[in-house]
């Protein structure tokens, strides 16, 4: 897999933050970079895959991970696709 | 020819999650407009996800319910963050709050100014909402539609499909891009004539949330956020909030025993986990002898206070009928002791307590 041009760390944040904080991330990188974004909110499973699909970026990776106190994290890595979230 | 003729119009539609403003944007895409839509984040959203913390809620779906909606009509969707801007909105309605905390009308005013520069800066042509005369007491009310197309400068390029032949005619009629025939008369509290159209548009799914889409129009909620503006005010603050301080009055059971601190009990485990990651900011506390809650502490509690804190945690775990269990105090610092305490039976539980 390519190298991760930038990490979002998304932890604590509730629905629909997440989502937002990752459209404004991939707006600003360019077209095929990468982007890794750590989740803790169970709706990112569902919210970012479909906000992927509706623009059209590379969802290269979606899974869950334990973390080391026990808790679970959502990490998904996107490539930004050509069509630019207008 | 006005160029404004010959090339396909586009609307923004603002998408709450609700079935009103999908068939609002559905009605017009049948017309063979380009829709994209708008949501917008204030902070007091009811979302599937915030009441996903609870366990009861577990099996609702986890999802952003605008985002779905928007994936059922095929169209994009952005969302936008607002909370910021929102305080001016809450903390000072022009027209005023409803009948509890819910500036309805200076929401919507604000929600369709805000689409209306998206659309400017975009290129889009006008605007759709998913208002019903005779709705929502406050802000859909024939009297109040005139005035949100007007304050928010939107004017006749406000397009409400669902109740468009009562209005006056818009620009995009004018314009001959849409056709007022295929525009509805819906009015009133009855959700009949809207499941009728759904199934007309084959949309046998979507979110209904009681009470609207907004915490504000929630009382128990709108008491919790009338609560943490007096404590500011006590102590010499202004009603400015954060994000953080919003979402918390979402969580737990909330308590105030004394002006100076309150106490928020997790009522659950997904709570509980929730509120875990506040715990650096606040005093928490948590039994060790015996299953239960998260306790978090905000204020400037006292020693005193802190052990009824404790009592208080204990009266809601597992422990409440022994005759003493041990509860770990840690407090700001991130020094954390043990208390030794009975727990508070429940009759000493003041209602006058309760937020």
């Amino acid at each position: 897999m390519s190298e991760i041009t930038q990490t979002l760390n998304a932890r604590r944040l509730l629905c629909p933050m997440p989502l937002i904080r990752t459209q404004n991330a991939i707006k600003k990188l360019q077209f095929g970079e990468i982007l890794e974004v750590i989740c803790t909110d169970p709706g990112t499973e569902y919210d970012i895959p479909t906000w992927c699909r509706m623009y059209e970026h590379k969802l290269l990776l979606q899974e869950q991970r334990e973390t080391v106190d026990e808790m679970v994290e959502y990490c998904f890595v996107i490539e930004k696709g050509n069509k630019e979230a207008e | 020819m006005n160029p404004e003729n010959i090339k396909q119009p586009k609307a923004v539609a603002l998408i709450s999650g609700g079935l009103d403003s999908m068939l609002a944007a559905r009605v017009i895409m049948e017309q063979g407009v380009h829709v994209e839509g708008i949501n917008f984040y204030t902070g007091f959203c009811v979302e599937g996800h915030t009441q996903a913390i609870r366990n009861q809620d577990k099996n609702k779906p986890k999802r952003n319910n605008a985002l779905w909606a928007a994936e059922q009509l095929g169209i994009k969707l952005h969302i936008i963050d607002i909370v910021e801007e929102y305080k001016d909105v809450l903390l000072k309605p022009k027209h005023g709050y409803g009948q509890h905390m819910n500036p309805c009308l200076d929401c919507k005013i604000f929600m369709v100014r805000k689409a209306k520069q998206w659309a400017d800066e975009n290129g889009f042509d006008f605007i759709i909402t998913g208002e019903v005369i005779g709705q929502r007491p406050m802000s859909q009310r024939k009297a109040t539609m005139p005035i949100i197309a007007k304050e928010s400068d939107v004017g006749s390029r406000l397009v409400r499909p669902l109740c468009a032949k009562f209005l006056p005619e818009t620009y995009p009629e004018k314009m001959g891009w849409i056709d007022r025939n295929k525009m509805h008369d819906i009015s009133g509290r009855s959700r009949k004539p809207q499941m009728a159209l759904a199934e007309k548009f084959a949309i046998d799914e979507y979110a209904q949330p009681a009470g609207g889409c907004c915490m504000l129009t929630n009382e128990h909620y709108s008491k919790k956020l009338v609560d943490l503006w007096q404590a500011k005010a006590a102590n010499n603050q202004t009603r400015d909030y954060t994000l953080d301080d919003i979402i918390m009055l979402k969580i737990g059971r909330h308590f105030r025993p004394k002006e100076n601190f309150k106490v928020i009990i997790s009522r659950d485990e997904g709570e509980s986990n929730f509120l875990r990651g506040y715990r650096s900011e606040f005093t928490w506390l948590e039994l060790t002898s015996h299953d239960g809650p998260l306790t978090i502490v905000d204020g400037h509690p006292t020693e005193e206070d802190l052990l009824l804190a404790a009592r208080m945690t204990a009266r809601y775990s597992q422990g409440r009928d022994a005759d003493t269990v041990e509860v770990q105090l840690t407090t700001l610092d991130g020094v954390s002791k043990i208390l030794n305490v009975e727990p508070l039976p429940a009759d000493e539980v003041l209602p006058q307590w309760h937020i």
